[in-house]
């Protein structure tokens, strides 16, 4: 009897450990790039400094929250002539606009380990409903968090002005991210 | 000597490479000035396009001339005979460092190249901005070069032409007859 007890008291904790929430969100470790078409060819850029409040249990990402801030003014365009530029009014004029944010409301199970994080960005003062799909790997010490979506710049007015001919830049750019998460206690996130 | 003309095929690429360099090197000096913008970012891309097919033109006319060696020199004194050599032979090699310096620069600064739009070329080396920075200068040194060069020989053509009325500047003519 006592010992069965202390079994089943055993397991709950174990699966507490195991469905512990992960809220350190890693700064050195994370990273956010996209894709922008420029004269049909694809130019690689990178925000370098983003902050994210996060709550999310690996094993249920479905009940996880987040919220990030991009710091716009740390862009890298691919030359430092393009930084300057999309820094500027026409762009994301960083100095009126100095951040993006991402606030979730929402994480969507696609199926096939996938999901889809509903919510709000805004950028240079507009807001828009999105969904940004991803998926979850854990390792050691926490979980990845890693997906890409396509935003359409001109509904942000990113690029006005002579921008936004799409002939040059294009419309559409793909966002990617590479979020990791760690906790404090979870001596089993790594296990699965 | 009865020095013949160069062959029909090599007059023509030789003008056709002529044109295409005068519009690919002041295309390059106004864009390299120009702020960032729609335009020069078009720009670019219509410089790296000339810049490439000059590159393909240079290795057909290479080909073409392994295999039809150029007519003797018109007789001119052993120095000036040897400039000219010299200068075409150096002309040759900066037809292909130029578009190549171009190609990996572009490479190194992270802007691939896609000729018209739809051949994108291999980036032969990866990101790296000093490099980048290095092949920009490489990319403008050469072009200073063959500036002077180009200076050189058209100023020996047209001196044969004119001073020395001989066929030199004729036989690199589809008129030339003998
Ligand atoms: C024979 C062919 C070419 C000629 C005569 C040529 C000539 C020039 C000249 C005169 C400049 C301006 C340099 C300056 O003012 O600083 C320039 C710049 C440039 N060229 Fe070329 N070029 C050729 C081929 C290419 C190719 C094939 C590419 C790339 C695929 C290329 C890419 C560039 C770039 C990116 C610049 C701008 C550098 C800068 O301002 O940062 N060029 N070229
Ligand atoms: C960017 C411009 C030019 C380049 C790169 C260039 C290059 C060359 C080269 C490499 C040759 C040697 C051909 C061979 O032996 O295979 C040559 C020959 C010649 N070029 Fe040019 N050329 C240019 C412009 C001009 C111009 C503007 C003129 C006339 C004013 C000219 C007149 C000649 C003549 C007359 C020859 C034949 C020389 C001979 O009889 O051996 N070229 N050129």
């Amino acid at each position: 009897m006592k010992l069965r007890s202390l079994l089943i008291a055993g397991a709950l904790v174990a699966t507490a450990a195991m469905a512990a929430e992960l809220t350190q969100f890693s700064p050195e470790k994370s990273q956010i790039t996209f894709v922008s078409k420029q004269m049909g060819v694809s130019v690689d850029g990178r925000f370098k400094k983003f902050d994210a409040r996060i709550t999310v249990d690996p094993a249920k990402p479905e009940t996880g929250k987040v919220q990030l801030d991009i710091d716009l003014a740390s862009i890298d365009a691919g030359s430092s002539d393009a930084d300057n530029e999309v820094r500027g009014k026409n762009w994301f004029n960083t100095t009126v606009f100095p951040k993006a944010t991402f606030v979730s409301s929402q994480v969507r199970v696609v199926g096939g380990g996938r999901y889809e994080a509903l919510g709000k960005l805004t950028i240079k003062g507009t807001t828009r409903d999105i969904a940004a799909p991803f998926a979850v790997k854990t390792e050691a010490g926490g979980a990845w968090f890693d997906g890409s979506l396509t935003l359409n710049r001109l509904q942000f007015k990113i690029g006005e002005g002579a921008w936004a001919d799409t002939s040059t830049v294009a419309d559409e750019v793909q966002v990617k991210f590479k979020i990791f998460v760690t906790g404090e206690v979870v001596p089993n996130a790594a296990k699965k | 000597m009865t020095p013949g003309r160069y062959t029909r095929t090599a007059i023509a690429l030789h003008w056709l490479m002529a044109l295409l360099i005068f519009s690919a090197f002041p295309l390059g000096v106004y864009m390299h000035d120009l702020p960032l913008s729609p335009t020069k970012l078009q720009l670019f891309s219509y410089h790296k396009w000339l810049g490439i097919t000059i590159l393909l033109a240079a290795a057909a006319r290479l080909a073409w001339r392994i295999t039809h060696p150029a007519p003797a020199m018109v007789d001119m004194p052993r120095w000036q005979r040897i400039a000219a050599h010299g200068i075409h032979h150096l002309l040759y090699v900066l037809l292909f460092a130029i578009p190549l310096s171009g190609w990996l620069m572009s490479s190194a600064k992270g802007f691939q190249t896609v000729w018209f739009g739809v051949l994108p070329l291999p980036d032969l080396v990866g990101k790296n901005k000093e490099l980048g920075d290095l092949l920009t200068e490489l990319h403008q040194s050469l072009n200073f070069g063959l500036l002077l060069l180009v200076g050189a020989h058209i100023a020996g053509a047209l001196k044969h032409h004119f001073v020395e009325r001989d066929d030199t500047l004729r036989r690199m003519t589809f008129r030339y007859k003998r």
